[in-house]
Parts: structure tokens; sequence; C-alpha cells
């Protein structure tokens, strides 16, 4: 069996965020679920913890909430990517890409490509 | 930006008290309820599907927590609970708030004293343009308190020839004048100062102007008078147009040009001159020409240096010219080399003065940290006490840095309150002290300024750190775990005990260092008071009598002065009179020059001695209560036309003639072969510290007439006895201001420093015996009470009172032992810092050490009384009753 693994500090915010950018607006369920989704259920989510990150991101602006009806009449609060949010995004989405670029040479790197 | 807009939001749900606690509630529910719903159609039973939601969902408190966390400022949140939470478990014990507060009141109240002084004597740089490029010029040997150090004509020349200064200005600061105006006579003290002094020193009038260089033309060609803005006050009401009135200063007219700011006090912190004329004038003021004597060392000189010139190369510049006035005027010039100092501490008196400040400052801080110790180990019982519910806080889940964060509010919060408290009652003692005139002109203005509220600030939360460190300690230590497997206390016994041993054996040994040391300067100021004068201040009075404005030639002065002294004499109870033309430590004293006699070259260098000269009238030594040694008074036969006569005083024999008898030998002053008729006893001339002095003592009869001053003795009241003596003397010369002191009043401004620095380690000794107290009651009685079960059972078993006095209050009193012996070892030690506040300390002086141990025993006795008695009325049955 795969060990699922915990949450990276830091990256459960941009993992949200992109979640809502790729599904538009979602309540907070949704998210967890999806994000569980998109990993392959290989990420153990302790989806309580969601809400906290939630917050900071609507205080900070990235994103913003309303009360509404769900799929199957449940009232629900579902957030929404704000523009502020959208640039947020992008800046961190390409922080993280060269990261992990950056990361990956150090992997691929061998002894005698180096001079 | 995002930051910025986060922590607005946080800081408007904060203040706003806003609490999502209901949104979190209801999107908790709607995620839960949405969870369980797809359980339920994933088959599962519904008591089942929301088990199941629940748990994926995570611990609803830490998600809480967090919550909130993020919607506030947690930071200050808790804070704030802390704080309220430490001011209700203050308010809960209110003895011992007060304890603790009034503790620290005393020990930063003291510090910031010492400090407010410490601060506007040394760390507050004088009210002039650039201070730290203005220089004092001395000569190199040591003499104390001498300010004058120059004649006008070597400043002169010096002010000509140097090339490394780019000003020098000269001040006599021993001008003293009667101002009258509108018919009202003020009896004043100021300085002659050169007319470049006020440009030199860049400052600037607050109405009028100054008097410059350029208003200099030759002798008495300036009449103006600059006021010190107090006396402007006290003189003048304030009066803004008195500038360009004339006002008369000894009967010569003067133009006030200008009035000095209040902060303007020339350039010695501690006189407070009461106004400034030109140098030139000095005549008309002093009635004696010393502009053109080199004889008359009379100005001090300060200047300043030129860009990019160092004090070393300014030095080595004035001692070339030094060198070169010693060779062109060999009669008069020393050619003693120099030295540059910062002007304001009294000369040489600086390093005193400095030494005698940081000692305290240093004695002050030992209180504070013995006030510390005993707060410490105040707090660290009180934790002991409250470990109960410190371990129930840790048990429920308050983390230990929680905890230490919850008592260090506390003891943050006392120590903010007594610092406060210090600081308030410090501010109103600095008042006092500024307002503190010890003398007409002199003061020192501390205040609390910024530097010294800073300080204040400090040390309130360095001592918060070290009292708050102990039950820190104790609560990051606590544990359920033992708390449940023991009673309360019982657990750390023996840890516990040995740190606050250790506090309480500190505190102890600093008081008895501080104790010691008040007694050490107890004992400094009594010997200063009972140290030999050389006469008798008590019973004396001293008249002062401005001759000098009744024109009249010298003959005619000294039958004035016979008749006044007959006059004196006649008065009932009046059992001696003369006159001195200065009485001894006034000031202003300077050797003069002696030779052998043969001696035809009167070159400094071939001078054997120089003693400083007085000029009596007979009967002097008798008013003074001077005893003579040896050989005769002199008398009012001894004229010009009699052979020169002097009577020595037993230095100056023993330097001349060792144990030759000295009556009948010669020497030459003032350029007359000079007999020796009588030998008088050693005495005190300039200061209390001075070393034996040699000492002439020339009678008037054959001397040019200048000022005298008359000793009366009698054993009537002072008060009758000056008027007395106003009615006689004023009956001789009608008009003449005449100014009655007793002597014993005019000597106290010698004593200020001694008794200063007594009141000062008396009151640090007197705080120290406090806190001893406090120190040694609060563990006597803690142990007492905490031991009042295990004494009862002793007391059960059949322990005797001895016992239980031992078990009781043992341990403190074998800390006081111990620790009064390690202050004392201390005290002996320390006793070089000592010796900087009191003149001839000596910690070794057997009174002193059977004193200090003395108040320590009492204090522990007393200290313990209580507590004892309370072990000693244990009884078992009520004991028992209560458990």
């Amino acid at each position: 069996m795969k060990q699922k693994k915990d949450v990276q500090q830091g990256t459960l915010a941009l993992m949200i965020l992109k979640t809502i950018d790729v599904l538009g607006p979602l309540h907070g369920y949704g998210i967890a679920r999806r994000i569980e989704q998109i990993s392959g259920d290989l990420l153990s989510l302790n989806q309580g913890t969601l809400y906290p990150v939630l917050l900071r991101l609507e205080q900070e602006g990235a994103i913003a909430s309303d009360w509404a009806s769900s799929e199957n009449n449940r009232r629900a609060r579902f957030y929404r990517l704000t523009r502020a949010g959208r640039k947020l995004l992008e800046t961190e989405k390409r922080d993280w890409e060269q990261t992990s670029a950056i990361i990956a040479r150090f992997f691929e790197v061998k002894a005698q490509d180096l001079p | 930006m995002r930051a910025v807009h986060r922590f607005f939001t946080r800081l408007r749900n904060f203040t706003a008290m806003r609490h999502n606690d209901e949104r979190l509630r209801e999107e908790m529910e709607s995620h839960i309820a949405i969870q369980a719903e797809e359980n339920i159609c994933a088959g599962m039973s519904p008591e089942e599907a929301r088990r199941c939601a629940r748990l994926k969902f995570g611990a609803v408190e830490a998600v809480r927590e967090n919550y909130h966390a993020e919607e506030g400022l947690p930071f200050i949140e808790n804070l704030l609970i802390d704080v309220r939470y430490a001011l209700r478990i203050l308010r809960k014990s209110p003895a011992f708030t007060a304890v603790a507060v009034v503790t620290l009141m005393l020990g930063i109240g003291a510090n910031v004293v010492v400090f407010g002084v410490l601060n506007a004597v040394l760390l507050h740089p004088l009210d002039v343009r650039d201070p730290q490029n203005l220089y004092q010029l001395r000569h190199q040997q040591w003499m104390s308190g001498r300010l004058l150090t120059n004649s006008y004509p070597a400043f002169e020349d010096l002010r000509r020839r140097n090339t490394t200064f780019s000003g020098m200005a000269a001040i006599d600061a021993y001008s003293h004048a009667s101002l009258t105006w509108n018919n009202a006579a003020f009896s004043v003290s100021g300085d002659e100062v050169t007319g470049n002094y006020f440009d030199l020193l860049g400052v600037q009038p607050q109405a009028g102007r100054f008097f410059h260089a350029a208003d200099e033309h030759g002798t008495d060609s300036a009449p103006y008078v600059v006021l010190s803005d107090a006396l402007w006050r006290s003189a003048f009401h304030a009066d803004p147009g008195i500038v360009g009135m004339t006002v008369e200063l000894n009967k010569h007219p003067f133009t006030v040009v200008g009035i000095a700011t209040a902060q303007f006090h020339g350039t010695e912190r501690f006189v407070w001159p009461g106004y400034w004329i030109p140098m030139l004038n000095e005549e008309q003021l002093d009635s004696f020409d010393y502009l053109h004597a080199r004889t008359s060392i009379s100005v001090t000189v300060i200047g300043r240096l030129k860009p990019g010139v160092t004090p070393q190369q300014a030095t080595e510049n004035l001692n070339a010219i030094a060198a070169e006035l010693a060779n062109e005027y060999p009669q008069t010039d020393e050619g003693l080399s120099y030295r540059l100092i910062h002007p304001g501490l009294i000369g040489d008196e600086g390093d005193v003065i400095r030494g005698f400040l940081w000692s305290v400052t240093v004695l002050a801080l030992l209180v504070l940290a013995a006030a510390c110790a005993n707060l410490a180990s105040l707090f660290a019982a009180r934790a002991a006490d409250r470990s109960r519910e410190l371990a129930l806080r840790v048990a429920l889940g308050s983390s230990p840095r929680r905890l230490v964060k919850q008592l260090f509010t506390e003891a943050l919060l006392v120590s903010l309150l007594g610092g406060a408290a210090g600081l308030a009652t410090a501010g109103l003692l600095l008042g006092v002290l500024s307002r503190w005139r010890p003398a007409a002109e002199s003061h020192l203005a501390a205040h609390v300024d910024a530097r010294v509220f800073v300080a204040a600030l400090a040390l309130t939360l360095i001592s918060a750190l070290l009292f708050g460190m102990v039950p820190a300690r104790h609560a990051w230590r606590s544990s359920p775990m033992q708390m449940m497997k023991s009673g309360p206390a019982e657990v750390l016994h023996l840890r516990r005990f040995a740190l606050r041993d250790l506090l309480l054996g500190a505190q102890i040994a600093i008081c008895t260092l501080l104790v010691t040391a008040s007694l050490v300067a107890v004992r400094g100021m009594e010997r200063t008071l009972h140290a030999p004068l050389g006469f008798q201040p008590q019973g004396a009075m001293l008249v002062n009598i401005d001759l000098s404005q009744v024109e009249q030639s010298d003959d005619v002065a000294l039958a004035k002065k016979k008749e006044m002294i007959d006059a004196a004499r006649s008065i009932p109870g009046v059992t001696a009179a003369g006159t001195v033309n200065r009485t001894p430590m006034t000031g202003g004293l300077h050797g003069t020059p002696i030779f052998l006699p043969g001696t035809k070259d009167f070159k400094l260098n071939n001078s054997v001695l120089a003693p400083y000269v007085f000029q009596i009238s007979p009967g002097y030594f008798d008013a003074a209560g001077t005893r003579l040694l040896a050989g005769r008074d002199v008398s009012w036969n001894d004229t010009a036309k009699t052979p020169y006569v002097a009577i020595v005083n037993e230095t100056f024999a023993q330097n001349m003639w060792a144990h030759a008898p000295a009556i009948g030998q010669h020497f030459i002053v003032s350029g007359n072969l000079t007999e020796v008729v009588g030998v008088v006893e050693n005495g005190k001339y300039h200061d209390m510290q001075e070393s034996p002095q040699p000492v002439v003592y020339l009678p008037i009869s054959q001397g040019n007439q200048g000022e005298s001053i008359f000793v009366v003795r009698s054993p009537r009241a002072p008060n009758e006895m000056t008027a007395a003596l106003q009615r006689a003397f004023g009956g001789i010369l009608p008009n003449v201001p005449i100014a009655v002191e007793s002597w014993s009043e005019t000597l106290q401004d010698q004593l200020l420093p001694a008794r200063a620095a007594t009141v000062a380690l008396g009151v640090m000794g007197l705080l120290a015996a406090m806190l001893a107290v406090t120190g040694i009651f609060g563990m006597a009685a803690y142990s007492v009470s905490r031991r009042t079960r295990e004494l009862g059972i002793r007391v059960a078993l059949g322990a005797r009172k001895a016992q239980v006095l031992s078990a009781a209050v043992g341990r403190p009193i074998g800390l006081l032992g111990v620790g009064s012996g390690v202050g004392l070892l201390a005290g002996i030690f320390l006793s070089r810092l000592l010796g900087h506040i009191v003149y001839q300390a000596n910690p070794r002086d057997p009174v002193v050490l059977v004193g200090a141990v003395l108040t320590m025993a009492l204090l522990g006795i007393a200290a313990s009384a209580i507590p004892a008695r309370r072990a000693l009325a244990i009884d078992a049955s009520t004991l028992m009753r209560e458990e």
C-alpha cells in the first residue's frame, strides 16, 4: 500500500488557489474533496485544517466568499478567486516552478557533469 | 501589500472584538453534513456516516484555535489576557503586591536619583557651543580645588604667544560686589571675564547683548555688566527695561548691557555667577589691580584649540611658553608645566567627583540587586505556593511557554508599578535637589530628562527579568505527575531551597556591605567634624565690612580698624576680637615665596618655601581660638618703624629649622627681613583634605591695608551678637553695609561634600537594612508557615523549644551569619571604592566592624522574632483539628 503523504507546510494555500482557479467557486468541502482527488488520494488531509487557511487567504484579499446554495440545496459558503488572488497564484506558481526546476537539476546532476 | 491588508483586517477584528465563531460553526456543520450525505450515498448507515465525516474533518478544537489565531492578533490578545489575569492575581494578595512594589520603588528610585545627578554632573555637556573643544589650563601638579592658575600678565603672554589655540579667555570667579539700584543694595557674586569670553563660549543672551573684545579700550574702559537670569529675576523683578540702565557696583556706575539665558551659568557646573563684568574694570570692584601684577595669581584660563591641533601639541606649546616666561620673569613665573582638562568640575576636583559618583552608582545598583534578590525569593515562594495551580494548568494543556509568559507578565507588571513609583519619587527628590542652594550662587540643576527616563525604564525591565526568572524557572519544571505523587512543595524541596538560600545569602551580603559603607561614611563624617581645624568656629562671629568704599590712606584705615576692634571688645560678653585678611577655608589661597636671610637674587628657584601668608591684627589668635605655642602675639607696637616680625605655624617652623627653636630666627618675605616672634598650632587653611601646610602670619600694622574680616568671640547668642556688632560698627562707619555671620555657618560649605556623602550612604544603608529585614522576615515566616505540620509533630513528639526554634528559623539565622561575613569581607576589599566616597574611609575600623556586626545581628533578631514566636506557639492539638 502506498504511504499517504501529509500536506507540506505552505503548499495548501497554493493548492486551494489553483483548485478554485480551475473549477470556479467552490465550498470548503468541495475544495477539500478536489484536492484529495487531484492528488490521486495520495495526500492525507485533515479537512478541518482547510478553514484557517481559507480565512487567511480571504483576509489577504486573494479570495472572497459568499453564502449560497449547494447542488443538493444545502447552504454553504462558496469561495471564489479575486483579481489579487489570480495575480498571487501566478507569482506563486512561477516561484514554485522555479524552485522545483532548481531542485530537479540537483537530482539529475552527476559527478561527470561538473567541470 | 497583502500582509498589510491582512494586518488591518486582523486589527479591525481585534479592536471590534469580533469573533466569527458563528461562521466557522456553520461552515463546519455544512462541511460535515455534505460529507455525511456522500458517505450515506456510498452505503454507510447514517450513524456511521456522521462518525466518519467527523473523523475526516479532524480535531474540531484544534481547527477552532488555528482559526482564531488567524482571525485576530493572538499575541496581543494573549498579552491582554495575561495582564488581566496578573492584575487579578496581584489584587488577590494586596500585601504581597504592596511589599513588592515598595521594594522596587526604593531600589529603582535610589538608582534614578543617583543617575539623575550623574547625568547632570558628568553626562550632560556644558551649555556652550562645542563643549568638547573647550579646555581649561591647569598646572601639572595636583592642586585640589584651586581654580586660579595664572597671573593676568602671564595669561596675556600665553594668549599672544601660543600658536595652538584659536581663542583664549580668562576668568576670575571670585568677584564680589555690592549692587545698588533704586536705593536697594544687594550683595552679589559673579565673574570678571575677558571681553572675548562670551564669543569664545559661543552663547547668546536672552535680552540685550553681551560685551565683546571690541568693547575693550584699556583699563576701566568697559563699565558694562551682564546679569544672570536669576539675579535679573531676584533683584530686578525680571524687568526687561533694565537693559541699558545704569546700576552701581561698589559705587561705580555700570551699564546693564544684557541678560544671560536661564541655562547659562559659565563653565562651572555647581556655580551660578550673578553677573559678568569685563576684567578690564576689575579694579573698580576689587579695589586692587591684578591686571598688571605678575605676583597675583588671579585668573582661570580657558581656550579653544585650532582645528586639527591635538591637546598634546597644545600642551607642548604652552609648556614652551611657560619656560620662556620663567626665563624672562624669574622672580614671578615658576615655569610650571601645563595640562588641559575640560572645565566644569572645579578643576581637579573632577576626578574626585567622578570617583564619588561612579562609586555611589555602584552602591545604588547593589541596592537594586538586593531588592531583586528579595523579590526573587518572594516570587519563588509564591510560585511554590501556586505549584498546584500551575500543575493543573499544565495538565489542562497549557504549554510551559505560556505559563512562563504568564509569570513574567506578573513580574513585569509589578516592576512597572514599582518603576513608575520610583521614577515619580526620584523626580520629586531631584526637584528638591535642584532647588536646594547650599550657598547663594551654587546649586546643581538635575532633572528627569529623556536619558534619566530611559535609564529608569531599562532598570525596571532588567529587574523584572532578574526576579521574574526564578518563578519562571519553577513553572518551566512544573509537572502534573509530580504534583499528583506528592503534597505541595515537597518534591523540589532541597533544590528550590538551595536557590532561595543563595538569594537570601547574596542579599544579606550586599546589605552588610551597604551598612558597612554607610557606617564608614558616618565615621568619616564624624572624624571630619572633629578634625583639628586650628581654630574654633563655634562661638565666633565674622564681620565683613567693605572698607574700600571709604576713601582713605593706609594709616587712617589702620586706625579705623583698631578703633573697630576696640569697639567690638567693649561689647559686653566679647572675650576677644581681631582681624584677618581672609579667613581659612574660603578658597583662593596661593603660596608666597620666602627666602633665606642673605639671598640677593629673588628668583623663584631660590625660594625655600611657599607658605600661605595671612595678615592679622593683634588679638586675632584669641578671637579665632588658635593656640599660641611659643613666643608672643603681634602687637600694635610692631609698626613700619620697628623690625619686621612674623608668627609661623608648626609646619613652617619644622620645615625651616627642624627641631631648633623657631623664635628669633629670620627669613625674607616680600623683600623684608623678618623675625619669628611666635609659633602657633597647625590647622586647615584651604580645605579639609589638605596635608599640613606652612603658614606665616604678618601683623597688619606692618603691611598694606587690604580687605579685613573681623573675628569676634563671645559666648552670647549669634543673633544678639549680630545686632550688637551692627550697632557698634555702624557708629564708626555709617552708611557702609556690614555683614555679620557666625563662623560655623560659613564653614558649612566646606563640609558639604562630606555631608552629601554621608546622607547618600546613610540612605543606602537604611534601604539595605530594610531589605535585609524584609528578606530575613520573609524567609523565616515562609519556612515556619510551610513547616507548621512538621513542627507540630515535633512538638507532639516532645521537642524542646530550642529545637523547634532551630528547626524554624535556624536556616535564615545561619544565612545571616554567612552573608554578613561575606559582606564584611567584601567591604574590606572594596575599601578603595569607599575611599572614593569618604575621606579617610577605613572599613577595618573596629568601631565600623563591630557596628556592622551588631546592626546585622539586631536586624536578624528583629526580622525573625515574629516567625519564631509563631513557631513556638504551634500547638499539636489545634493542628490535628485543622487537618
